[in-house]
């Protein structure tokens, strides 16, 4: 027989059954429990435990062959004292996070701004804008980005009909780091995106007041927009250093995993990597993985700490 | 010294689409005018295009005698309060206030002169360091309406001021407004939709429907002498009552069927009679019948019968007293107050009715 809500024989069964159920075995919890387990078991199971794990094997020295070691904080006295290549990559990360932000945020918010202007196919350039950033950190971009910054690629073919003989980008110390900040920036379609919608909530008539007060369009931007958008910039800001500080694939795939040209390229999730799976030295790079943490946490902090002096909640 | 706006053929179009079709139109120095009609009339619109938030497509625009179609609304000489206030929502009261002089980079002190005579007017002294989202809603209204008076303007315009106000703050409100105006004595032009606060604020009221102006005139102008059905029914509350009748008996002074026929004495024609002008007082005038009542509204002193004529149509009348559901009334009325309207909707000048009313 079809069950169905609307007859009232079944029902009663069903809710006896159930009452039974939940009166033995809280079944209802179970029930519960059961459809979160997928959640509950990657969370503990590749998150929470690797973490306690790494931090624990961050006090050792573990090769991944034989048991690990305790040495105390000696992993992270190294660091900070006798490490060259740490404070090497620490500067590269920090550069990379300070030059790549402000100009990806910049890249996205006047790409924002244009947009916003009601033009016509707007959904078009929406979707090619944002392109990029579903495509660029992965490992088919990086490649192509070493292509066309290489010494005869297709930058330097540009160049060469201006009769200018460039340099090969990614192999230059000087230049090297600069194409991974111009792929990331390159990579603005997400926050545009979020920058977007962000303007879309400032009411026009908060702009025809401005307007009638005698402010021009670049007050209206200082005065108006930005403060309005204080909370999507903050929001962009926190997010996108955060996955600056992340930044792994294009540094590891363009310089082939090495960090060169002499460790120009040597980002700190590079250098971990390095450190963990190239010499296995699996206490030390928990270290490192967890001074990154402390790192973007105090980055994170010092945001809000600031957000009081401007970031403006409605 | 207050300031003359003139409208001359104004028309505004988006693409093809026309909304104001050829508006003319004069305030003179120191009126309080009132733009009213219903949704979509234009009357914002209208309003927008003298601030200069909307361009005008075709006709002029003229404040003091100077063409102002090209000039940017903050060199206009206009302040604006803001359906929405339109507040800056990170500024304080102060700042909000404050922002428009800061623009034209006045002093600082006379800045602050200004804010705090502005606020003292408006009594929101309390607020200057308010955010707006810590105000209730009268209390934003007063800030739009500071942040207006701040720029010493020569025009107020007001776009539905009132309208996310609850009642009693909204008559509150229309009292002030009318108030202050009278105080600065500016030229004010004053968006609504509500017939009510265009009655009651208003030196000129200007009716639009469908981006034309149906009528302008002072508030009892209107009320006393529409010039057509549209003005008849929505200026007057409750509204005024259409009635149907046959043109015979009716003398004129001119041509009543207004129709280039003329003459046929059985067209069809309505009679527009008040709700207030309705009694049961046999000594009224003209006879309008047997009015059974149907549904009334007790408002105390008054009550407003809704009640069916011999003919079956609905027929408002407000009476002095109390009157009970299905009682009959012989309902009688003033001709001299009631007025005639042609078959293309305008009134008839110089009516005469008979004395019994045949209903149609």
């Amino acid at each position: 027989m079809d069950i169905t809500a609307s007859d009232p024989a079944a029902r009663t069964n069903r809710r006896a059954a159930t009452g039974e159920l939940s009166r033995g075995f809280g079944s209802r919890e179970r029930y519960g429990y059961l459809f979160l387990a997928p959640w509950f078991i990657g969370f503990f199971g590749l998150s929470v435990g690797p973490m306690i794990w790494s931090f624990y094997l961050s006090f050792t020295n573990f090769d991944l062959l034989t048991d690990p070691k305790w040495v105390g904080a000696s992993n992270y006295i190294r660091m900070f004292t006798t490490d060259p290549k740490f404070m090497t990559s620490m500067r590269v990360t920090l550069f990379f996070v300070v030059l790549s932000v402000p100009l990806k945020l910049i890249a996205a918010l006047t790409v924002a701004l244009l947009l916003n202007r009601g033009m016509k196919g707007l959904p078009i350039y929406r979707a090619l804008f944002y392109l990029p950033s579903l495509l660029g950190a992965s490992v088919a971009i990086a490649i192509l980005w070493r292509q066309i910054f290489a010494g005869n690629g297709l930058v330097n073919k540009f160049l060469a009909l201006f009769g200018i003989a460039g340099p090969s980008w990614i192999s230059n110390p000087s230049y090297s780091l600069w194409t991974l900040i111009i792929l990331s920036v390159w990579q603005f379609g997400s926050p545009m995106i979020i920058f977007l919608a962000g303007l879309r909530q400032i009411p026009a008539d908060v702009y025809e007041a401005a307007s009638l007060d005698g402010a021009g369009r670049w007050r209206q931007f200082i005065k108006i927009t930005l403060p309005l958008l204080s909370p999507v910039v903050f929001f962009n800001a926190i997010i996108q250093t955060i996955e600056a500080f992340k930044n792994f694939t294009p540094a590891f795939i363009i310089s082939g995993g090495t960090g060169n040209p002499i460790n120009s390229t040597l980002f700190y999730t590079l250098y971990l990597y390095q450190e963990a799976f190239g010499f296995f030295r699996m206490g030390y790079a928990s270290a490192l993985a967890w001074v990154l943490l402390a790192l973007v946490a105090i980055f994170t902090a010092f945001a809000f700490l600031t957000a009081k002096y401007w970031v403006h909640y409605d | 010294m207050a300031t003359a706006v003139e409208l001359q053929n104004v028309v505004k179009s988006y693409g093809n689409l026309q909304v104001i079709h050829g508006v003319n139109l004069t305030i003179d120095p120191g009126e309080f005018t009132v733009f009213v009609g219903p949704s979509g009339c234009g009357k914002s619109t209208l309003l927008r295009m003298i601030a200069g938030l909307e361009a005008i497509s075709d006709g002029d625009l003229l404040i003091d005698g100077e063409r102002m179609n090209a000039v940017t609304p903050s060199e206009r000489g206009i302040a604006m309060v803001f359906q929405s206030y339109a507040l800056y929502p990170h500024m304080s009261v102060y700042k909000n206030l404050a922002f428009g002089l800061e623009t034209a980079r006045l002093p600082r002190a006379e800045i602050a002169k200004r804010v705090q005579r502005a606020a003292e007017i408006l009594q929101i002294e309390p607020l200057l360091n308010r955010k707006p989202k810590q105000l209730s809603g009268g209390q934003r209204q007063r800030v739009a309406i500071g942040r207006a008076i701040v720029r010493e303007p020569k025009i107020f315009l007001f776009d539905e001021p009132l309208s996310n106000l609850d009642a009693e703050l909204r008559v509150q409100m229309r009292v002030e407004i009318a108030k202050l105006q009278q105080r600065l004595g500016n030229t004010t032009i004053y968006v609504t939709h509500d017939q009510v606060e265009a009655m009651t604020m208003a030196d000129k009221i200007v009716v639009l429907r469908d981006g034309r102006i149906e009528q302008v005139g002072a508030p009892l102008d209107l009320y006393n002498h529409p010039r057509n059905l549209f003005v008849a029914g929505f200026i007057g509350s409750p509204k005024m009552n259409f009635l149907q009748i046959s043109a015979a008996g009716i003398e004129a002074d001119a041509d009543i069927t207004g129709s280039a026929a003329g003459g046929g004495r059985d067209v069809p024609m309505t009679l527009g009679i008040r709700p207030e002008h309705i009694s049961i007082d046999p000594d009224t005038g003209a006879a309008l019948g047997s009015l059974k009542v149907v549904l009334v509204e007790s408002l105390g002193g008054q009550t407003v019968v809704y009640a069916t004529a011999a003919n079956g149509q609905t027929i408002t009348v407000v009476l002095d007293g109390q009157v009970a559901v299905g009682e009959t009334l012989e309902a009688f009325f003033d001709p001299a107050k009631a007025h005639l309207f042609a078959a293309d909707g305008n009134v008839v000048a110089g009516a005469r009715l008979p004395h019994i009313i045949t209903l149609v």
